[in-house]
């Protein structure tokens, strides 16, 4: 049993170790308490109808979802928002559709099963409208960023003035939390932006935990099922190892050896 | 083998059995008398089995809705972690599986080394287990391809490249590989193939390991051949299939917590951005499991040079049974050895992490001295140890190291003596 624990030992320290490599190297972001971090953590509801805002009206102008329905925003872990709203999100965009039977293409409102509409029609075009730089679609965006939720958080309120000696090109600005410190998406957020329904003071601090809190969910939308599950799954297991530890005690006792 | 012959009870049975001694293997399993004082260590085994039919169920549903399509693969492992039930879930296990896979198999690999199971009579388990390591290693390699992002895609064309090292036909092998002048479509489709090959090739080798394994027997802590059976054995079932099910458990909770809370720590962040052939990424790192390899690559400064240390760093282990002169196997026995193998543990650890930093100044500098060490452990320390080395008397069976004061002390010391 001793040699035992020092194995599982081992295995902990070396998840430990894999994960403070990650976090190595790092800069200091921003902190702030993430609701559905830890062992039962939820998304806040309303903190994601209100990201869901901000997404669409600051960021959606130039970032896409392409990974995302509309029929998402009304299913079960997500902003829940209920089926009638979130068809009426749905129909008040443009889909492109077709050929019908005349071979044409036509235009419809949105449906729940239709898919993010796209603000451009393609790479090309985004980065045409971009000055030569694609706005990332943000599907999966707080997983393909080393910091994850902290970095999004940070970066959009990391914002300043470039220090002395720092020269930049046009349409380019000073992020503290970028890699490289360049960025060319502007400064997006300023208090009062968006006027939330719930009355919740919009300041940039909590439009950017909103938004950030919706790109987690964008990008884990089984995040919440994925922890209830994990905990039954490991209290099953623990109680399951108890009752095999006893079992294999009592099958050893036969024997006069330690185990 | 067993030495009893097994006859089945029942008529049908019999009459199976004389046609298809699948009961009579069924008995050879259960029976198989195990050395009594296997710790812990030994539960990898069984550990590693679990593992690799995990990856095999858990690839197999992911494969019924992947599609290995340059444009589509990205889109199809997204529709999995979304609309597929439990889709994400299958992933999850399925990618932190490989890490896990890995994990056990390293310390089952350094388990062998401590207790010296690659040693006669066990060449050939050793042998088989290092091809089956090998594999391992291409088809997570393969398998970090499929999903097509950027690291995957990087990572390929990193590791593909390696080839054109070899003079005269490299750049002709790459293009090969590759079925393009790029790794693309053609690269993507031919990779889950293989992917797909390698677990049943893995399968095989397993059923050869543990065939293999038990002409033998199992090699226990004190590394001494034991009689089979008696008092040093016990069978199979139910002794050590209960505790390698208590291992295992415990080994579940771990893979467990990493699949519900941790699940992409282990992977890189810029594998979830679609695959780019023209922005190539800050730093390409492999997997943490091939990190050594990767350092030892790195850390000589000739191409075609760091692609021969990297394969000779694996194919080295092959030959260790013969590079290994020393008749006894258990490091408990040699307190040279002993210090020795735990530095070899620290030499690859820091191996591991040189190789996920840049190779440059202090970096470069210790990969460099870690991979001297490395061929040093096995190409001088291991043989001249052998002969140096002052052994621990060994006991004459299981037993008695347990009960202690044996009278047999003095035999087994002038065993011991014969053995020098």
């Amino acid at each position: 049993m001793k040699n035992f624990l020092k194995i599982f030992s081992l295995i902990i320290l070396f998840s430990s170790i894999s994960l403070s490599t990650q976090a190595a190297e790092k800069v200091e972001y921003l902190k702030t308490d993430w609701s559905f971090k830890g062992l039962f953590g939820k998304f806040d509801r309303a903190s994601l109808q209100r990201g869901y805002q901000v997404y669409t009206e600051v960021c959606s102008s130039c970032h896409s979802m392409k990974y995302l329905s509309y029929r998402n925003l009304a299913e079960k872990g997500g902003p829940e928002f209920s089926e009638a709203e979130a068809k009426a999100i749905a129909a008040s965009y443009e889909v492109k559709d077709g050929p019908n039977a005349d071979g044409e293409m036509f235009t419809r409102p949105g449906k729940l099963s239709d898919k993010f509409v796209m603000p451009y029609d393609n790479v090309q075009a985004a980065q045409a409208a971009n000055g030569g730089a694609y706005p990332p679609d943000m599907s999966v965006l707080v997983k393909a960023r080393g910091g994850g939720v902290d970095y999004i958080y940070s970066l959009l309120q990391g914002y300043e003035d470039p220090p002395a000696g720092v020269t930049l090109d046009d349409g380019v600005y000073y992020n503290k939390y970028m890699y490289g410190n360049k960025i060319k998406m502007a400064n997006q957020l300023s208090d009062g932006l968006v006027e939330y329904s719930d009355g919740t003071r919009a300041t940039v601090e909590q439009m950017s935990k909103d938004v950030t809190t919706f790109l987690m969910w964008s990008a884990e939308p089984h995040l919440e099922s994925r922890h209830q599950m994990g905990f039954k799954a490991i209290l099953y297991l623990i109680i399951l190892t108890i009752l095999v530890y006893f079992s294999m005690k009592k099958i050893w006792s036969r024997v006069e050896t330690e185990i | 083998m067993s030495d009893h012959e097994y006859t089945p009870k029942s008529k049908f049975g019999k009459w199976f059995n004389d046609r298809l001694p699948l009961l009579t293997l069924a008995n050879h399993l259960t029976d198989y008398p195990t050395p009594k004082n296997l710790n812990y260590w030994w539960t990898f085994g069984g550990i590693l089995t679990f593992c690799l039919i995990t990856q095999i169920v858990t690839g197999l549903v992911l494969a019924m809705h992947y599609i290995a399509h340059a444009d589509m693969a990205f889109d199809s492992v997204e529709h999995i972690m979304r609309d597929v039930n439990y889709g994400w879930l299958i992933r999850y296990i399925h990618a932190n599986g490989a890490s896990m896979f890995f994990l056990a198999v390293y310390i089952h690999i350094f388990r062998s080394l401590f207790y010296g199971s690659y040693k006669a009579p066990r060449e050939i388990i050793w042998i088989i287990g290092i091809i089956i390591y090998l594999l391992m290693m291409a088809a997570a390699f393969l398998g970090y391809v499929l999903p097509w992002g950027q690291m995957s895609f990087w990572g390929a064309t990193v590791i593909t490249n390696l080839f054109s090292a070899i003079p005269l036909v490299g750049e002709g092998i790459v293009t090969w590989l590759w079925g393009g002048y790029s790794v693309d479509n053609p690269t993507l489709t031919r990779f889950f193939t293989l992917h797909y090959l390698i677990p049943f090739l893995i399968l095989g080798l397993v059923v050869l390991h543990i065939w293999a394994l038990h002409v033998p027997g199992n090699n226990n802590p004190v590394g001494i051949d034991i009689k089979k059976p008696s008092k040093d054995t016990v069978p199979f079932h139910p002794y050590i299939v209960i505790k390698d099910g208590f291992a295992l458990l415990m080994f579940m909770i771990v893979f467990a917590f990493f699949v519900f809370y941790t699940p992409n720590i282990l992977g890189h962040a810029d594998n979830y951005i679609e695959a780019n052939p023209l922005v190539t990424p800050a730093h390409i790192v492999p997997e943490w499991y091939l990190l050594p390899f990767y350092a030892i690559l790195r850390s000589v400064p000739d191409k075609l040079l760091g692609v021969i240390a990297m394969l000779s760093a694996i194919l080295i282990l092959a030959a260790l049974p013969w590079l290994d002169s020393s008749k006894i196997r258990s490091a408990v026995f040699r307190p040279l050895y002993k210090q020795f193998y735990w530095i070899l543990v620290a030499d690859v650890l820091i191996l591991g992490y040189v190789g996920a930093m840049p190779a440059e100044g202090l970096y470069l500098l210790v990969a460099r001295v870690a991979t001297a060490y490395y061929f040093l452990h096995f190409l001088v320390i291991l043989p001249v140890l052998g002969w140096k080395e002052k052994t621990l008397p060994i006991p004459l069976s299981i037993t008695e190291p347990i009960l202690g004061g044996s009278p047999n002390l003095a035999t087994a010391k002038n065993k011991e003596s014969l053995n020098n």
